[in-house]
């Protein structure tokens, strides 16, 4: 059974066959990661284009490792986007880049919506790698890769989102993932970091932090923006850290275990100390080995597909 | 001399509770008779055939962007005053954020001199203060005598409550208003309405308070100065009720919707298309629901298109960096009489006042008279022609419009007026 879309813009309706279906392949693949010899012939001639206009190093090392496992041709292209506002538009750019005939674009942007600007500017297989505040499907589904096999199933388990949730494009996928899987998801920050109506996609909203480790089994720590403005939406990292920073204390008052996902990169000190970022809870780079698997089976799943 | 019949329309003036059935005869451009036909009328005379079609004092839109001077790429003061009179209007105010702004006599009368000799009065509202920066104040009296309609830092609020009181102190001699586009500025900057919608699609929004705050601040303020306030393009429904309570305690406070404020929400944005990107932005069902109920009970007491024409490279970008505003000119009277009149909220008569008599109140301007004597200046309109828009066909240069390919049903048969008609898509002399 192939995927339902040609493209992967975000979680967000996808059903839950197709997330199965990604799931399942990512493990054949992960197996293939445990191997001497780790590449295989798949995406052979096939063209792959990373296009970041946003800085973002981590993901983009991610996606290229995939690529390279599955025999793509890989092109980098990063622009700055103070360098797009004066030269070529978005739209100027992909009709050069449909003209080099590319099969999968792989798209990071700081405006939300732009993969699926892209999807009606050309033809290739569009990849969401992360649009402005909106999704970040790969980032979510290998979350959920990770909390599969870390705890068997998602169907029923709680999920609480820690962190600046408005500000987050990580949120929203592991939501739409997440509740598509049967998990219960909860979200938990300080007000200002809680966007307007996230009751209305079937999120419970908690503002005290030990109240959501005690409720919940999964605990998805999103990394607090310490630079910009972002700084507008709480008093002081030191406040933020007292109040909603994951302890070893903290956890240890509830008493219970409790699983530990983090995007990355952490802010030590800050979102999780220390201890938590580097004790037995944590999976933090199980999710960076089970972001390559996934990405090779999104890739993959739709590069085969047509 | 100069003969014209126009054959069988409904006459309807609200103003001078004129509503019948008849005929007019213009010669060189004046109403010479209203009545019967005879067969010595009929000679040299060139006659249109209107089959029963409404005609009312010519409309007016307050609030256009032409962007003359400066992207003249974009819209020119002739092919805005051709859409203008396209879209059924012999009428407009053009707004100040044009390059340089309109904050000197010297770029009134530029535009005055582009204006002249078409069949579309334009207005032009100049700046209330310099560059619209809301530093210093523009010079009023020596605008108004180049021919400034009224004042507005229109793309931006006027940007302190007190270089607004002054605003509103130094117009209120001249006896003009001051229009307000209505934004906190520390709340503005997002690239839609703040609700569900723009969580759920990822985008920065524009929280409704951003106007509601300074629609209650020129309220305040107008009463305080006794001068006149009017709300540009009320998007919210705290605004609306804010306006209805100004009116109530007697404040001098006026309101102005956009045809996309009454007929569209945030919905319309899941496809991120930027023809729906407009500043106010698209509001929920709940706001559309107050601002028609703004229009039933008078609380708003015009529609105006805030016509904001962009380059189609302009528009086509990124949703986050796409320039605000759609085209409205021509497509205005399809949009209020399919939501408004054939939904049952308004009348024509409604309609009529709120197309023709009530922006020129607002702006001191004489509604034309349908009468022996007065130059004819008409627009003539079929409530229920059912018609396509199709943006190709219009006569802005630009086509940045979110209605291509709706069906509307009402549609503008003719303008005339200044001794021209513009029918079946051109201009005659009449
Ligand atoms: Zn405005
Ligand atoms: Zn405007």
């Amino acid at each position: 059974m192939p995927l339902s879309s040609r493209h992967l813009l975000g979680l967000h309706n996808v059903p839950k066959e197709d997330i199965n279906l990604i799931l399942d392949t990512a493990k054949t693949f992960k197996e293939i990661l445990e191997r001497p010899i780790k590449k295989v012939p798949t995406l052979q001639g096939k063209t792959i284009l990373n296009l970041f206009y946003e800085n973002s190093t981590r993901t983009r090392i991610s996606f290229e490792l995939a690529q390279r496992r599955l025999s793509a041709d890989v092109i980098n292209f990063s622009v700055s986007t103070s360098s797009v506002s004066k030269g070529e538009t978005f739209k100027d750019t992909i009709k050069n880049i449909e003209a080099m005939k590319i099969d999968m674009v792989v798209v990071r942007h700081a405006a939300a919506g732009t993969p699926y600007y892209l999807t009606q500017l050309c033809d290739a297989n569009i990849i969401n790698a992360g649009d402005g505040t909106h999704e970040h499907p790969t980032q979510a589904l290998l979350d959920l890769y990770s909390i599969k096999e870390k705890i068997g199933s998602i169907e029923g388990i709680k999920v609480c989102i820690v962190g600046d949730v408005a500000h987050s494009r990580v949120a929203l996928s592991n939501i739409f993932g997440l509740k598509t899987m049967g998990a219960e998801v909860s979200v938990c920050a300080p007000s200002t970091m809680i966007p307007k109506e996230i009751e209305n996609l079937g999120v419970k909203v908690y503002y005290n932090i030990d109240d959501a480790i005690r409720d919940n089994d999964v605990l998805n720590v999103l990394r607090i923006q310490l630079e910009r403005k972002a700084r507008e939406y709480f008093p002081s990292i030191r406040e933020y850290q007292q109040y909603y920073g994951i302890t070893r204390q903290r956890l240890d008052r509830i008493g219970k275990d409790i699983l530990i996902l983090h995007p990355g990169p952490i802010n030590r000190g800050v979102e999780l100390s220390n201890e938590v970022a580097d004790g037995p809870n944590q999976i933090i780079l199980p999710q960076v080995t089970n972001g390559v698997a996934v990405r090779m089976a999104v890739l993959y799943l739709l590069g085969t597909k047509n | 001399m100069m003969k014209t019949i126009l054959k069988n329309l409904i006459l309807n003036n609200p103003d001078q509770k004129l509503n019948k059935k008849t005929n007019l005869i213009i010669e060189d451009g004046i109403i010479t008779k209203i009545g019967a036909i005879t067969s010595d009328d009929q000679k040299n005379a060139k006659v249109f055939e209107f089959n029963d079609a409404i005609c009312a004092p010519g409309f007016f839109d307050m609030h256009v962007h032409l962007r003359e001077p400066g992207r003249e790429d974009e819209e020119t003061v002739k092919t805005g005053a051709n859409a203008a009179a396209a879209g059924g209007f012999t009428g407009i105010a053009c707004m100040p954020n044009t390059d340089p702004t309109i904050d000197s006599a010297e770029v009134i009368r530029y535009i005055k001199e582009k204006a002249n000799g078409h069949l579309v009065d334009v207005y032009p509202v100049a700046a209330a203060t310099m560059s619209r920066k809301g530093e210093t104040l523009a010079p009023m009296i020596e605008l108004s005598e180049a021919g400034a309609i009224a004042f507005s830092d229109d793309g931006v609020a006027i940007k302190s409550a007190k270089i607004l009181r002054t605003a509103l102190e130094y117009s209120k001699m001249l006896n003009k208003t001051i229009i307000d586009h209505c934004e906190d500025e520390t709340l503005a900057g997002g690239a839609m309405n703040e609700s569900f919608n723009s969580t759920f699609l990822g985008l920065p929004g524009i929280p409704s308070v951003a106007e509601d705050l300074i629609v209650m601040r020129d309220i305040m303020m107008a009463d305080y100065t006794k001068g006149k306030v009017h709300i540009a393009h009320i998007s919210t429904k705290g605004a609306v009720e804010l306006v209805r309570k100004g009116k109530e305690n007697g404040i001098n406070v006026t309101a102005e919707v956009a045809p996309h404020h009454f007929s569209l929400t945030d919905d319309s944005l899941k496809t991120y298309n930027t023809n729906y990107k407009m500043n106010p932005p698209l509001r929920t069902a709940e706001d559309v629901a107050a601002i028609i109920k703004g229009l039933v009970d008078g609380t708003i007491d015009c529609i105006a298109s805030d016509h904001a024409p962009h380059a189609p490279e302009e528009k086509e970008l990124e949703f986050e960096y796409a320039p605000n505003g759609i085209l409205g000119l021509e497509t205005q009277i399809g949009i209020a009489f399919t939501e408004l009149y054939h939904k049952k909220h308004l009348t024509i008569e409604q309609l009529i006042e709120k197309f023709s008599i009530n922006p020129r109140k607002i702006l001191n301007i004489k509604v034309p008279k349908i009468e022996v004597g007065e130059l004819a200046n008409l627009t003539i309109f079929d409530p229920n022609e059912v018609w396509t828009v199709e943006v190709n066909k219009f006569k802005s240069i630009s086509k940045n419009s979110p209605f291509d390919k709706k069906l509307l049903s009402g549609r503008a048969k003719a303008a005339i007026n200044n001794k021209q008609i513009f029918i079946g898509d051109k201009f005659l002399s009449i």
